[in-house]
């Protein structure tokens, strides 16, 4: 019926202003064999103006006609005299046209504008943020905006919820810039909503099938305060910024990397104490607020399924442990959905990753999100660390933006599809 | 505790080693139109030796970040030795490459480059090089590789099993008065340290002509100072 409406929207534009201006849409619930036989008879009367939008069949069915102004008192009456019932639901045709004309234009404005979003480029907070409300806007079926907390500078947090319904249905993860400088991650998951949403429109597999049983939460920058302060200025100083921008215990050196601040083995080996840092752990375990945000959020929610965390560079995709060197219990399992998974990522571009845990690809960290995700239960949680691997390192050239959230979106998808099809 | 004998490819000890015989290979044959770049280790084994120190022996491939994904990989051996001193010590290479001079030469781009920055009245300065979203002036892409082959001479100097340092950007580069018909050029560059995430700056001074190759003369470690620059607004 919307088609239809449309339609009409179109031609109304197009020939005439006010075609059905003070027009009605009936809604007649027919009760009976005799009702069905008086209704028919009004449809087969011609000169009475009356647009059938359905027809007289049986009493399961409304019938719906769309009735001029000029007869809407005759018909009304009539409808009253034979006690047939029915129910105005469309109160001004022509009103009701322009309604949905202007929706359609600003749906259109909406889609064009998420369309003609640069991700070729390297946005800013504000940007990044009104991206998400246009995305929001636009597929407003498919995506809230979820706000779980501020950060230390009293910024919002938002994730981006992409769920077909459900209650607190099995979810996964995702969350980007949790380093400011990594520029790269917040970019592909720019782009990443973007894909979500269009593969879901249009019917692309695996979304809809994924989606159809879990949610996906998409956080794109979890660390708001940071990546403000990498765009205050090109010197080092500021565009190399990694950690929060918390205060501590020491006047001359701001900021605790939040990828060390998670209770997960916090204090342990791989994270310094000295506030100066850049891998500071922090006074103590979840002491930063952007930590603890997106902690309480995970454990409130209790279905989480995948956690999957995106950093840069080096081209890796890791797994638990990164606290220690001994195995995870899933270790086998893990090792072989990040080896498929990285075996996607080169499918699309050649791009090489390396598969391993933190601790063997990295070195020793403490207080890593991966690693508290994994011993909170969630079993499929990795760390990617995205192009490239050294050459320009934090500052990798925008026009390698789309490629890189391309090649990581193979990876991801075949993660969320094995995730999807192996419940636990 | 590092194990002696072979070491995962994949994993960090047998990386970082490489790293460190890259920036051995960039300081020999690394020039404004050529720096190469690790694309992966094949096989790796450690073990520790008599004097204290601990030997790599790796078999990889490198790639010249100069012509991109469609250049071809070389196929390195080295055997890389970290003293175990009280005060470190700069890591001793001993490198092999299949075909070094095999590759694309050029000498035509160095040429060019070289007569175009030589004459006297050249007084080229630049600051962050690539800025912060990774662009770079076609210009300024021959210098942004000297300051990497210089960098590699201060990160080869100052590796240890326990960093992989890269070059994050240049932070400025201010030509001086040529001597002895070599380009001389002041960089200011920042180093990123995998391990530990830090950022180390460096001032230095080198040289460069095509005959000569690439020669740092000074190196002085800097502070960062942050309060020194005030951000924009």
């Amino acid at each position: 019926m919307r088609l239809y409406l449309a339609v009409f929207a179109l031609l109304a534009a197009v020939h005439c202003e006010e075609l059905f201006n003070g027009d009605q849409v009936l809604r007649i619930h027919a009760e009976s064999e005799n009702h069905i036989q008086i209704l028919k008879k009004l449809e087969r009367d011609v000169d009475s103006g009356l647009d059938f939008w359905t027809h007289a069949v049986s009493t399961e069915q409304p019938v719906d006609i769309r009735v001029p102004h000029s007869s809407l008192y005759a018909l009304k009456d009539f409808l009253k005299k034979n006690n047939i019932p029915f129910t105005v639901i469309i109160n001004n045709v022509q009103e009701h046209l322009v309604r949905e004309r202007e929706e359609m234009v600003r749906n259109a404005k909406m889609e064009s504008k998420t369309k003609s979003f640069n991700f070729a480029a390297y946005h800013d907070l504000e940007t990044i943020y009104n991206f998400m409300d246009t995305l929001v806007a636009s597929h407003s079926n498919l995506i809230t905006k979820v706000n779980i907390g501020s950060t230390y500078e009293n910024r919002p947090m938002y994730v981006l919820k992409f769920s077909t319904g459900g209650e607190q249905r099995p979810a996964i993860w995702i969350d980007a810039g949790i380093h400011a400088r990594e520029w790269i991650s917040h970019a592909t998951a720019v782009w990443l909503a973007d894909r979500i949403a269009t593969d879901f429109k249009e019917n692309r597999a695996p979304v809809p099938s994924i989606l159809s049983q879990m949610d996906i939460y998409l956080m794109i920058v979890a660390n708001p305060d940071g990546y403000v302060f990498t765009h205050r200025s090109p010197n080092e100083f500021y565009r190399l910024w990694r950690k929060s921008r918390s205060a501590t215990s020491n006047p001359k050196c701001h900021g605790v990397d939040l990828n060390r601040n998670w209770d997960a083995e916090f204090g342990g080996p791989g994270a310094s104490d000295d506030p100066c840092a850049e891998d500071y752990r922090g006074p103590s375990a979840q002491s930063e607020i952007e930590v603890k945000n997106i902690a309480d959020f995970i454990m409130s929610h209790g279905n989480f399924k995948s956690f999957m965390t995106l950093h840069s560079y080096k081209q890796l995709l890791m797994y638990p442990y990164g606290y220690s060197g001994t195995d995870a219990p899933d270790r086998t399992e893990l090792h072989d959905v990040a080896t498929k998974a990285s075996k996607a990522l080169n499918s699309w571009h050649g791009t090489v990753y390396k598969v391993g845990s933190i601790f063997h690809t990295i070195d020793q960290a403490s207080g890593t999100s991966v690693d508290w995700a994994y011993l909170r239960g969630i079993k499929y949680s990795f760390a990617f660390a995205l192009r490239d691997t050294g050459e320009y390192g934090f500052l990798l050239p925008a026009d390698q933006i789309v490629s890189t959230a391309r090649e990581t979106w193979f990876a991801l998808r075949y993660i969320m599809k094995y995730v999807c099809d192996h419940p636990y | 505790m590092a194990s002696t004998g072979d070491l995962e490819p994949t994993h960090y000890p047998a990386r970082r080693a490489a790293q460190v015989a890259l920036h051995y290979l960039n300081t020999h044959h690394g020039s404004p139109f050529r720096v190469f770049g690790l694309q992966q280790v094949h096989k790796a084994s450690a073990e520790d030796v008599a004097a204290g120190g601990r030997k790599y022996k790796l078999d990889f491939s490198v790639t010249d970040w100069g012509s991109g994904s469609a250049g071809p990989a070389l196929r390195c051996s080295a055997d890389v030795l970290f003293p175990r001193t009280e005060r470190h010590s700069a890591p001793e290479v001993q490198l092999h490459c299949e075909a070094l001079h095999q590759i694309n030469s050029t000498a035509q781009e160095e040429d060019a480059f070289y007569q175009k920055y030589i004459s006297p009245d050249s007084t080229v300065s630049a600051r962050d090089i690539p800025d912060s979203f990774g662009n770079m002036s076609e210009e300024m892409q021959p210098f942004w590789r000297l300051a990497r082959v210089a960098a590699s001479f201060i990160m080869l100097r100052e590796s240890s099993e326990n960093t992989e340092f890269n070059m994050a950007k240049v932070a400025s580069v201010t030509q001086q008065e040529s001597s002895e018909e070599q380009l001389m050029l002041e960089f200011v560059v920042l180093l990123h340290d995998f391990p530990s995430q830090e950022i180390v700056q460096w001032k230095l001074l080198a040289s460069w002509s095509p005959d000569r190759g690439v020669r740092v003369l000074q190196t002085e470690w800097q502070p960062r100072c942050p309060h020194a620059t005030k951000p924009p607004n």
